[in-house]
């Protein structure tokens, strides 16, 4: 099967005030594929996503998604090209219901119809989030906030998920769990990017990563290559057995 | 004791104008963050809007929402669309200042063209009386109460059961996680905006059915409006109402006490109250 590029990003400079955030960055994410972005904090993770996600806007640079350059949209224009992103901190409403959380997630034009099969998906993927729908989300735990983001990122029938700290302070019972959701994700046909401090994990999980060191991507590769890399070996001690 | 029942059961009634008036600046705060200095000059001009169906057209000044409520929605939406959206580009208090600037530009208007003179607006209930608990009052008063309630149910209903009201209150819960639901958060801004003025063009036809009114009068009912939301605190529409009251109470009561001249210095003794013992307000969050 030949996997076409769904998201490109091609030398892109970001600043943030006066300062420089990214540094010419460069990434591909093809269809089907999931694939991990690794960084310590202040890395420039979070900032390359808000890039795609239509938050900033980069100084230089092009991002395209299916071809169409979407550098310039505004960010709502962008999710209903089918670029959802999972913000860090989950960032949920937390005076809203579970159910209204998850609404919200589909109120672009393109997902408005979609929005009864959608829910459906999301019940089925994260049962927890069925039975406490009538829920204030502020109520919830902090796995279940992680699921009912990345459910109400579903909402909007995204073709690519962008997932920002996967995986941040969650239990490690609840981590094996959203790591399960993404898995099934992929199965329904969607493109994952996903943030992650946890090298380890990222590796096992992802089918390629890229690795970022301030504001650029300093490796990337299959996640068995990089496992091999002596560069990594020596950045990340001893991750890959 | 039937002293006391007419200024308790005006200011009671009275509170209900005062809740609709602060509605639109308390929903404008609430959603944006924006302080809108030209609130009361914006329900002033519905007032105005008013005065002239009543003046010119003979027709009953209620008869003007037709006119005030989709004149007043278009300023909305425009104001935050295109003005005040671009001028918090510049910078946080950029929006704050251009509202200063609009509510003297309204009030040297309304001096140009309808001139310094106190107006009131006249309608045949706007002068009959009617009688509860041997008290006295302006059958007007009666009607400001309960379309405050009809407006501020409205309102809540569609905050919390349309797709938009749920979206205007995403995108005031957390702006950026918003857009990237794909809420297009500029146009519900706008929208917001335009709403609340809506409730203003309301507030402003029973203003000018309740009270005499000159070009300054805006200032006083911005401050009034602003008391309103200290004491209920902002971001809860029952906390709006509930200090709607609580300054209607303070002014007709004050005004029993300590004669007409004290009454709004007893309202703004109860705001200075309560910024200092609770400055969230009573139902603030």
């Amino acid at each position: 099967m030949a996997q076409e590029t769904l998201l490109e990003v091609r030398e892109v400079d970001v600043f943030y005030g006066g300062i420089q955030a990214l540094w010419d960055v460069g990434l591909q994410v093809r269809e089907g594929e999931i694939v991990a972005l690794i960084g310590a904090n202040g890395s420039g993770k979070s900032t390359l996503l808000d890039a795609i996600s239509g938050l900033i806007r980069p100084a230089k640079g092009k991002i395209y998604f299916q071809g169409e350059d979407i550098t310039d949209l505004d960010p709502f224009k962008i999710v209903s090209l089918g670029v959802s992103q999972v913000p860090e901190g989950r960032r949920i409403f937390p005076e809203l219901s579970v159910l209204d959380n998850l609404m919200l997630g589909s109120y672009n034009r393109s997902a408005r119809p979609k929005k009864g099969q959608n829910l459906e998906m999301v019940y089925e993927l994260f049962p927890v989030l069925k039975e406490r729908r009538k829920q204030t989300a502020k109520t919830l735990s902090g796995g279940q906030q992680q699921m009912l983001a990345l459910g109400r990122g579903l909402m909007s029938s995204p073709k690519l998920m962008l997932i920002d700290e996967m995986s941040l302070g969650l239990a490690p019972i609840v981590i094996n769990e959203v790591y399960k959701a993404l898995r099934e994700m992929r199965q329904k046909g969607i493109t994952i990017l996903f943030v992650e401090q946890s090298v380890r994990r990222s590796l096992d999980e992802a089918d390629r990563a890229y690795i970022m060191e301030a504001g650029r991507i300093v490796l990337q590769g299959n996640s068995q290559d990089l496992c091999e890399e002596e560069e990594v070996k020596k950045a990340y001690f001893g991750i890959c057995d | 004791m039937s002293g006391l029942a007419t200024p308790i059961i005006m200011g009671f009634l009275l509170g209900g104008l005062y809740a609709l008036i602060a509605l639109g600046l308390s929903l404008v705060f609430g959603v944006m963050k924006l302080i809108n200095l030209a609130h009361g000059d914006l329900v002033l001009l519905s007032t105005y809007t008013a005065y002239v169906v009543m003046t010119k057209l003979g027709l009953d000044p209620l008869l003007s929402l037709v006119f005030s409520i989709p004149l007043l929605f278009v300023i909305g939406f425009v104001l935050q669309r295109y003005v005040l959206k671009r001028a918090s580009l510049i910078s946080m208090e950029a929006p704050l200042i251009i509202t200063f600037g609009l509510s003297l530009v309204l009030q040297n208007l309304f001096q140009i063209i309808w001139s310094p003179m106190s107006r009131g607006l006249q309608a045949s209930y706007a002068t009959s009386s009617f009688g509860l608990f041997g008290a006295s009052v302006p059958l007007v008063y009666l009607f400001d109460f309960v379309i405050a309630l009809v407006v501020m149910l409205f309102l809540h209903l569609f905050l919390q059961h349309t797709y938009l009201g749920k979206a205007i209150n995403a995108a005031s819960q957390d702006r950026r996680a918003a857009q990237l639901m794909g809420i297009d958060t500029n146009h519900v801004y706008a929208l917001a905006f335009a709403i609340a003025l809506t409730t203003a063009a309301v507030a402003g036809v029973f203003l000018g059915l309740t009270f005499p009114f000159t070009p300054q009068s805006g200032v006083s009912f911005l401050i009034i409006a602003f008391g309103v939301i200290i004491i209920g605190g902002l971001g809860s529409m029952l906390g709006t109402f509930i200090g709607g009251i609580i300054l209607g109470l303070a002014q007709t009561l004050g005004g029993h006490f300590f004669g007409a001249a004290a009454q709004m210095l007893v309202v703004y003794g109860i705001v200075l109250f309560v910024l200092a013992i609770r400055p969230k307000g009573i139902f603030g969050r």
